[in-house]
């Protein structure tokens, strides 16, 4: 790739920490945004914030950028204090804005972010990342969804920063355009740059991340590596009424979890046909069987219902 | 973690502070003046009073001077109080209301050059109000002002953009996304007729003169009357303090909203 040489990776590669919240809450007045949560964003990786709506990933956002202090706990970037300019001069961020200067041209938006930063990608540059070269000489006002999109895009990373804040930068995207920006994330990520994301897809996360942080309602319920997500949400439950026990159970190839439930056993598996099979063969008398499937986002709210619900109801 | 930073070249450097403000604001003016509802207004209407008012109709004197001079130290406040209040509160309150103030927030960007972008901006339009009142008035009516008056008059009026702007920001951090300019003509076109900026002080209404004293806009009005010669008395350093105080009260304004945005979000 062309653009390596003059957009090197200015992040230390390791298990470095890029940023860090440990133990934050934050009130908004009687509403709990967040509880108790932390989060570490490992520099050169890509972390998504996983939750639906209202689940505390802007407020998440918005403490990491020092636009919030937290009621309580503890939010540092490099290491650093968020509100600080030295931080500052390194992030990048797209956050859900409602309306944005529409008279001026593409250009002259970046043009105008890039002088914040001490040394900013070249305009071509930018514009190249961003998929937008056509639209330099556009009004941001004359622009469809998907290229507002890009465009604010193009302004977070305009300053070359190493780590970049996208607040569900796809939502409202066709798939077209959520793949091409999929694409430019993967880019940045290639040359070495820390990206924290917010998504309410779980196949977002899992196309892009390393590590998956999965909120709902202020609080952490999983984090991970999008498989070992994908192996709690988007698998197949199978109930059943078995002599084996959950310790058997558990140590079968394809198994993820086992729970007991009012007296049945619930099998949280990724390969449910193989799981079945074992099962069969092993308990000759395993009665009531009951196998649920779920797309990934159904799996995805069951997960996030599951917590609430502290393990309730498995049943179809 | 200062360390960390600047060890963490090339972005350890600092950006050019001067750079942000101009660019700031430029983009800032070219942003009004392509806004018809801002570089349109701001401009047409003075201009149009002024012709229609001044050129087509002002044959008198007012006092000792002409109408035409006279309606341009008055047309020339009424421009640059529309131009600053205008420049300032509608862009404040829609960038503050849809969360484009936050974008810039997460930036670098030092906050007082999105301030003095708008200011800037706003004493541009104000002058280029005044020139183009000048211009008329000196082509088509009959106005004769020499060099040093007029630079003294366009330097008043211009500078006499601040005390508006100020209460442009105290407006922008109060009003609704979109409903600052309706906010803003509540004070603009009251104040500017009771401050004798359209009907010439000495023809209001007696209730209404003892009203104008206590408005800002008389105050800078008859700041740029004493350049020409027709000022009502009272020394100019009482006019500058009038606007000083209004501006110091707006700013306090302005920074008791700003106070209450931070604490919503943040």
């Amino acid at each position: 790739m062309a653009t390596v040489q003059a957009f090197p990776a200015t992040v230390p590669i390791g298990q470095q920490l890029a940023a860090r919240l440990e133990q934050v809450s934050k009130n908004y007045g009687a509403v709990h945004a967040l509880k108790n949560f932390s989060m570490d964003v490992r520099a050169g990786e890509l972390t998504a914030v996983l939750g639906p709506n209202g689940a505390g990933k802007t407020t998440a956002i918005r403490l990491l950028l020092g636009l919030a202090r937290p009621t309580s706990g503890r939010v540092s970037v490099f290491g650093g204090d968020p509100t600080l300019l030295t931080t500052h001069l390194r992030i990048g961020a797209m956050l859900q804005v409602g309306r944005v200067p529409e008279s001026l041209k593409v250009h002259e938006h970046i043009d105008l972010f890039s002088s914040y930063y001490a040394a900013p990608l070249p305009m071509e540059q930018t514009l190249g990342i961003a998929g937008i070269e056509n639209l330099r000489d556009r009004k941001f006002g004359d622009l469809s969804g998907g290229q507002k999109q890009r465009v604010l895009f193009a302004l977070a990373i305009c300053g070359n920063p190493d780590l970049l804040f996208l607040d569900e930068p796809t939502v409202g995207l066709d798939v077209e355009a959520r793949h091409l920006l999929w694409d430019e994330i993967r880019q940045l990520l290639g040359l070495g740059k820390t990206v924290v994301l917010t998504t309410h897809y779980l196949e977002e996360a899992d196309a892009l991340a390393d590590r998956v942080v999965v909120i709902n309602k202020g609080s952490m319920i999983a984090q991970g590596t999008p498989e070992q997500i994908k192996a709690r949400t988007a698998g197949k439950k199978i109930r059943c009424l078995t002599r084996l026990t959950a310790t058997a159970v558990r140590d079968l190839a394809g198994v993820v979890d086992v729970q007991e439930d009012r007296g049945a056993m619930v099998i949280h598996t990724s390969r449910a046909e193989d799981v079945l099979r074992e099962l069969l063969s092993r308990d000759m008398e395993v009665s009531g069987i009951e196998v649920a499937g779920a797309g990934l986002e159904d799996a995805f709210l069951a997960l996030t219902q599951d917590k609430v619900n502290a393990g309730g109801n498995h049943g179809n | 973690m200062a360390t960390n930073a600047i060890s963490a070249a090339p972005n350890a450097m600092r950006p050019n502070v001067l750079s942000i403000c101009f660019k700031e604001t430029k983009y800032e003016f070219l942003k009004n003046l392509r806004l018809p509802m801002y570089s349109v207004s701001t401009i047409v209407f003075p201009v149009m009073f002024y012709v229609l008012f001044g050129l087509i109709m002002g044959r008198q004197n007012i006092g000792n001077i002409s109408t035409t001079t006279y309606l341009i130290a008055a047309y020339g406040t009424f421009g640059v109080m529309g131009a600053s209040l205008f420049g300032t509160a509608a862009g404040l309150a829609s960038e503050r209301g849809f969360g484009w103030l936050q974008v810039k927030k997460a930036t670098p960007m030092p906050p007082f050059a999105y301030f003095l972008a708008k200011v800037v901006m706003s004493m541009i339009f104000s002058a280029a109000d005044v020139v183009l009142l000048l211009i008329l008035g000196t082509l088509f009516g009959g106005v004769h002002l020499a060099p040093i008056v007029t630079a003294k008059l366009l330097l008043t009026l211009v500078v006499g953009a601040l005390p508006f702007c100020a209460m442009g920001l105290a407006i922008g951090y109060f009003a609704g996304p979109t409903s600052a300019p309706a906010f803003i003509n509540v004070f603009y076109l009251p104040m500017s007729f009771c401050s004798g900026l359209w009907i010439p002080f000495m023809f209001l209404p007696k209730f209404v003169q003892k009203i104008a004293i206590i408005l800002p806009p008389y105050h800078l009005s008859q700041l740029a009357l004493q350049q020409v010669g027709a000022g009502n008395g009272g020394s100019a350093r009482s006019h500058w303090e009038a606007l000083a105080g209004f501006a110091m009260i707006c700013l306090g304004i302005a920074w008791a909203g700003h106070q209450r945005d931070q604490k919503a979000n943040g």
